[in-house]
């Protein structure tokens, strides 16, 4: 624990034997490329194949009609509602699945795609959201019997009438409208699978790039059941994964209709998309519009805050959250503040967009609800013209008040949330800070300071709350060390570049005395690991890495009865200290933990299992609460809207942590898809439903010149019910840093009466507002 | 009509008959099964699929194969000499340059010709010395870390500390 | 993303690539860097039948002086304009482009003769070889010609070249004493094309009257555009913020940007004329250091 150990996954990694799933290559494998429509909303009139089933190496074209025949047109999505894998008779959206062309190359089943004719009429779709519960907006969910409009669920949470009443009296109110933009993974390898159907034994092996290998083979026995591929006929391989963030937690069309067709011919299928498919066709995140409010006291006391949202789910809710959470964990938006009332409500809406709702980096909804409330925070303190740092060690929970129960019901288990911003101001030496913008203003010069204190809530989670599909979100982890003193140890997890090869083998030597070199780590294929429900929402360390350690406490546990046995004293006049027990007081008569494996496979206890092995499914009995202080400091240059982040300094609290090493590079690429959505990224449409920026050429990724050189350090509150104290990091900063950069700009420009910018925070942006207040 | 080329790929001759259309990163990958260089974009930006041209770093997603007709060609798997690795690739391990490794190859055949060109460029030179390259888990910081510590260990000079600055 | 077949050729000389370009017509295209073109026929916006590479043809690339005159062979890659010594010397303004054009990946097989080949007015080049008074020399089944750089981007994607050109030459006049050169665009993020973008470069004569001036404005108009009234505006007088000020004015009333994803029209011609201030100011120390 505490030791930055190399990762152990690198060394195949950085000589490019990485095994990624377009790296797959089957005997016989054919290749599948996807028709695509160019409409947001329209019919199908006609779907010609006879050119592309013409072209040299094409087996199949494949519509949703033939899939109707098996019943597979159809799949539900993880919020329950239901999706098309290939339309019969309307497309939704711009890049939807029309069509599936199979053939001998990938260079063929581009040529048939080209080569396939369809013929559609094109509809007026519903982009808005907010004009798509006008009472003469189309209703899209024809399929839906009944269905009378595009409104999905209303959710809400808190005491309305008591926040109302807060509101009501209150000194000072603020108020601001935000739209969290829609935006995408984009993690660089794209997704894909092959399919492989084997006829003669009745299995399937699908490779598939998925965060939730297990949880995957359970939907795909739920969807084709029916044609005979239950769940144990089915394996399910993730193999190393090049970037998830979420966006290889959904099933998309592709993937079943790449197990239908290799369902039907008997072969291998794969499929892989290109990027501009990915970024216009699979799941977007965030995409909340939000009314932020905050009523408090003129000398900075927060009283209360009222959130009301209208998410566009697009065409279909394939949100990836816990069921019972149609907004995931957006009720974290109190913070990190000392009030008692709340009161938040969401409203749902279907539009003609492509469906999704996935974190991004986050924990199911986290980062909207972070940016609203550390904007709004902001804005109060900018309303009664106090010092945003001040305000919030004002309102802060204290550090003796944990556990500390929310007003929306959390229990936030542990946080010194004054401790980190403290240290982030000294990091950054805030007061100097604030002495040069002053002198910078009377310039007429823009700068910013903004402030990012935020509390996240990761690692779901307890059995009583959260589930997907009904399957509890616990997860696993078995550990079988080998006579001679090595372990193999398995997850339902899937690191996606997190390194669980690393931090779990680290767990578990720091638990057995193990080194950590000889535990070899596996994930991720579902013959051969223990069910979990995979790798998200910051949840591998506070579920299956607590796994780890309670099953390697199940071993110490028999490794001591062994000892016992071995050295002919009590269990109790034993002592541990890693890798041996010794006997009190006669440190000279010990085991080491190999001799004692040794003999669990040689010499066991009379009456005692043979073998050392251990298994455990582990049932959080709450969340962790990690939290951070980001201080971000900005430069604008006033004529041309230009943003120079100049400083960035993030002080992340995640509880004990494993490998200081592997946190801190979370952390950094964690800021560095905080600074995407704050200041590049954005899926735009036009009022036609056309994505604007569906390429790398648009759709704005960072760079190593866009990223700035991060400033990191920590501050160590363990979690109190986790069984190594640690909380979960990988999402932090994402969550944490846009709010930071979006108040460092509009502090900067605050001096000429701006109190909020949408992110992403543009130079045209920033130049457009200026100029609307005359600035220039 | 198919074009006969001749490449040498990490030092061995091939002769291969291809269609001209023949992306070159598709012959890397699906023709001679070098899988260690990658494809993350359709329009030449993220740089998964650099490689070395005659020593230059290029993107094989936008050059045909049959350009590559008398040339020699770098990919990752030819990057460590005689089982020993690069000074880039130590480093990158060495830095916690890379957490899902699909970008890695890239990143360290662009960053060859950039410490070729210069073995000891500014923090400035090396993030736009890697623009063309696209991480989406790392934030940067590691990969620059890394090309330094690599540019060290080639300067021959005191390789810097590995251990993260995360008090 | 794969392109459309098509028949390969490789011709050894400029006469035989010549005579290809006559015999297959419209459906042959050039491949030179071919950072532009494949990505379009990945796409398939672009499906040629043929495609005549000329990256074997010896002889097309390389950056000299002759005679007062520099010469950049149309083959020549932006890589080699980044580290050229020569152009470091003389033409900064080759270092500022060449770090704002794609990457350095990209650099490595991007022609400037492609660049400007292409007539896209996003494109980078076409600006500075306004600023620099460039010609342009095309080799065709007639042999060579000249043509000035005002002549040379007719329309949208147009250029002067007729099928069976190749272009094969830049010519630029080797600027005199008291010469300073910049160029600069506002982009999104690295690589991106130009928000808006502007070249400069100046001739401050020892009385500090400006004696020469050159700017091109990239990515404001649907060709690429000469600032004719913002040089009118500095040559012959003084260089004083009053009349940088005129010639950044006219420059963002004379371009003719169109509101996109970069910006609207108003900021478009905002930058313009906070760019041309900015390259002047930038020139001006060039050629006070030179």
């Amino acid at each position: 624990m505490g030791h930055s150990l190399k990762r152990k996954e690198d060394a195949r990694f950085i000589q490019g034997k990485g095994r990624y799933v377009d790296d797959v290559k089957l005997p016989g494998m054919l290749y599948m490329d996807i028709v695509r429509s160019p409409y947001a909303y329209a019919k199908i009139k006609n779907i010609n194949i006879d050119e592309a089933m013409k072209v040299p190496g094409v087996v199949a074209v494949v519509t949703g009609r033939d899939l109707e025949k098996y019943n597979l047109h159809w799949m539900p999505t993880l919020m329950s509602d239901t999706q098309m894998v290939l339309p019969t008779d309307t497309v939704m959206y711009q890049a939807q699945e029309v069509a599936a062309v199979i053939a001998t190359s990938k260079y063929a089943a581009r040529d048939g795609r080209e080569a396939v004719r369809v013929e559609y009429e094109p509809m007026k779709p519903v982009i808005d959201p907010y004009k798509s519960l006008d009472p003469d907006a189309p209703v899209l969910r024809t399929d839906k019997e009944g269905k009378k409009d595009n409104h999905i669920w209303n959710w809400k949470v808190g005491d309305k009438q008591k926040t109302d009443d807060v509101f009501a009296k209150a000194e000072v109110v603020v108020k601001e409208q935000m739209h969290i933009p829609r935006i995408h993974v984009a993690s660089i390898e794209t997704c894909g699978c092959v399919a492989d159907y084997d006829k003669v034994n009745n299995h399937l092996t699908m490779y598939m790039t998925t965060q939730a290998p297990h949880a995957i083979r359970t939907v795909i026995a739920l969807v084709a059941g029916h044609v005979g591929l239950t769940e144990e006929k089915i394996r399910v391989i993730s193999p190393d994964i090049g970037g998830g963030f979420g966006g290889k937690v959904p099933v998309y069309p592709g993937y079943v209709i790449a197990i239908a067709v290799s369902f039907l011919v008997g072969k291998p299928v794969k499929w892989i998309e290109d990027r501009s498919e990915n970024l216009q066709a699979d799941s977007f995140a965030r995409d909340y519009h939000i009314t932020a409010e905050m009523a408090g006291t003129k000398d900075g006391k927060i009283l209360a805050t009222r959130f009301k949202v209208l998410a566009d789910h697009g065409y279909t809710d394939a949100s990836a959250n816990p069921s019972k959470f149609p907004t995931g964990m957006f009720s974290i938006a109190t913070g990190s503040y000392d009030y008692d009332a709340t009161y938040m409500e969401c409203d749902a809406v279907y539009t003609n967009k492509p469906p999704g709702g996935v974190a991004y980096r986050c924990s199911f909804r986290v980062t909207e609800a972070v940016h609203a409330i550390e904007r709004i925070t902001d804005r109060f303190a900018l309303e009664i013209g106090k010092d945003p740092a001040e305000l919030r060690l004002q309102n802060f929970i204290k550090k003796e008040d944990f556990p500390w129960k929310s007003p929306t019901g959390w229990i936030y288990d542990s946080g010194d949330y004054h401790k980190g911003l403290l240290k982030a101001m000294d990091t950054v030496d805030y007061h100097q800070l604030r002495a040069e913008q002053a002198e910078k203003r009377k310039r007429g010069e823009l700068m910013g300071i903004g402030l990012s204190t935020f509390t996240e809530v990761v690692g779901a989670g307890p059995s009583k709350d959260f589930d997907i599909l009904g399957i509890k979100m616990f997860d696993s982890a078995e550990i079988r060390v080998h006579p001679t003193g090595k372990a193999i140890a398995r997850f339902g997890t899937k690191s996606q570049g997190q390194g669980h090869e690393t931090t779990y083998a680290q767990i578990i030597a720091e638990e057995l005395g193990i080194p950590a070199e000889n535990i070899q780590i596996e994930e991720g294929d579902t013959d051969t690991a223990p069910y979990g429900l995979g790798t998200y929402a910051s949840r591998s360390t506070p579920t299956a890495g607590a796994a780890a350690a309670v099953a390697s406490r199940k071993l110490r546990d028999k490794a001591r009865k062994i000892a016992a046995y071995l050295l002919e004293v009590s269990e109790d006049d034993l002592e541990w200290e890693p890798g041996k027990f010794f006997v009190k007081g006669a440190p000279e008569k010990s085991k080491t933990i190999q001799e004692i494996v040794f003999a669990s496979y040689t010499n066991h206890p009379p009456g005692m299992e043979a073998g050392f092995e251990a298994t455990h499914y582990y049932d959080p009995p709450n969340l962790t609460f990690p939290s951070g202080a980001y201080i971000c400091v900005v430069d604008i240059d006033k004529e041309t809207g230009a943003i120079h982040v100049r400083r960035f300094v993030a002080i992340d609290d995640c509880g004990n942590i494993i490998n200081p090493m592997i946190v801190q590079g979370q952390v950094h690429g964690g800021l560095t898809q905080g600074i995407a959505p704050a200041m590049y990224e954005e899926l735009i449409y036009d009022e036609a439903g056309n994505i604007l920026n569906g390429t790398f050429m648009d759709y704005l990724v960072p760079t190593a010149v866009e990223s700035p050189k991060w400033e990191t350090g920590h501050t160590v509150t363990p979690s109190p019910h986790h069984p190594i104290g640690a909380k979960g990091v990988g999402e932090s900063p994402t969550v944490g840093a846009p709010p930071a950069i979006a108040n460092a700009i509009v502090d900067a420009l605050s001096p000429y009466g701006i109190t909020h910018l949408d992110i992403p925070i543009t130079p045209f942006k920033v130049w457009k507002a200026l100029k609307e207040k005359g600035a220039i | 009509m198919l074009k006969e080329i001749t490449i040498t790929v990490n030092g061995q001759q091939h002769t291969l008959e291809v269609e001209p259309r023949l992306l070159l990163v598709h012959m890397i990958r699906e023709v001679l099964n070098l899988t260690g260089t990658h494809i993350g974009c359709d329009t030449s930006s993220c740089g998964a699929c650099t490689i070395l041209l005659d020593g230059k770093s290029i993107k094989s997603c936008t050059v045909l194969a049959v350009q590559a007709n008398g040339k020699s060609i770098t990919t990752i798997e030819g990057v460590a000499q005689d089982n020993q690795l690069s000074p880039l690739q130590e480093g990158f391990k060495e830095n916690h340059g890379l957490h899902c490794g699909f970008c890695t190859p890239g990143m360290i055949l662009r960053a060859t010709e950039l410490l070729a060109q210069n073995p000891n460029p500014t923090e400035d030179e090396i993030r736009w010395g890697i623009a063309g390259n696209l991480c989406r888990c790392t934030g940067y910081n590691n990969i620059v870390k890394a090309i330094q510590y690599a540019g060290a260990k080639i300067r021959g000079e005191e390789l810097p500390s590995t251990e993260p600055e995360f008090v | 993303m794969i392109p459309q077949s098509f028949q390969y050729e490789s011709p050894g000389s400029l006469a035989e690539a010549i005579s290809m370009l006559q015999q297959y017509g419209e459906d042959a295209k050039i491949l030179s860097g071919g950072h532009s073109l494949i990505p379009m026929m990945k796409l398939r916006f672009a499906t040629p039948e043929y495609l005549i590479d000329i990256n074997n043809i010896p002889g097309l690339s390389y950056i000299r002086e002759e005679n007062g005159v520099l010469k950049i062979g149309g083959l020549t890659r932006e890589a080699e304009l980044e580290h050229s010594d020569l152009l470091k010397q003389h033409f900064p303004i080759f270092a500022d482009v060449t770090k704002l054009i794609a990457d350095p990946q990209v650099r490595n097989m991007g022609t400037i003769g492609g660049n400007l080949a292409h007539g896209d007015a996003a494109n980078d080049h076409p600006a500075v070889m306004m600023a620099l008074h460039a010609t342009v020399v095309a080799t065709g089944p007639e042999g060579e010609r000249e043509i000035p750089i005002d002549e040379f981007f007719y329309g949208f994607y147009m250029t002067a070249l007729q099928h069976g050109d190749i272009l094969t030459e830049i010519r630029i006049p080797m600027p005199p004493p008291g010469t300073g050169s910049a160029y600069h665009k506002m982009e999104r993020k690295v690589g991106d094309y130009a928000t808006a973008g502007v070249a400069v470069q100046i001739t401050i004569g020892d009385n500090g009257v400006v004696t020469a001036a050159g700017i091109g404005l990239t990515n404001v108009n649907p060709v690429p555009l000469r600032a004719a009234r913002s040089e009118q505006a500095l040559i012959g007088k003084p260089l004083t913020e009053e009349t940088i000020n005129e010639a950044a004015l006219y420059a963002s009333e004379d371009c003719n940007p169109s509101s996109d994803l970069r910006g609207s029209e108003e900021y478009k011609r905002s930058i313009v004329a906070t760019l041309v201030k900015r390259m002047i100011h930038q020139a001006v120390n060039r050629a006070n250091n030179s």
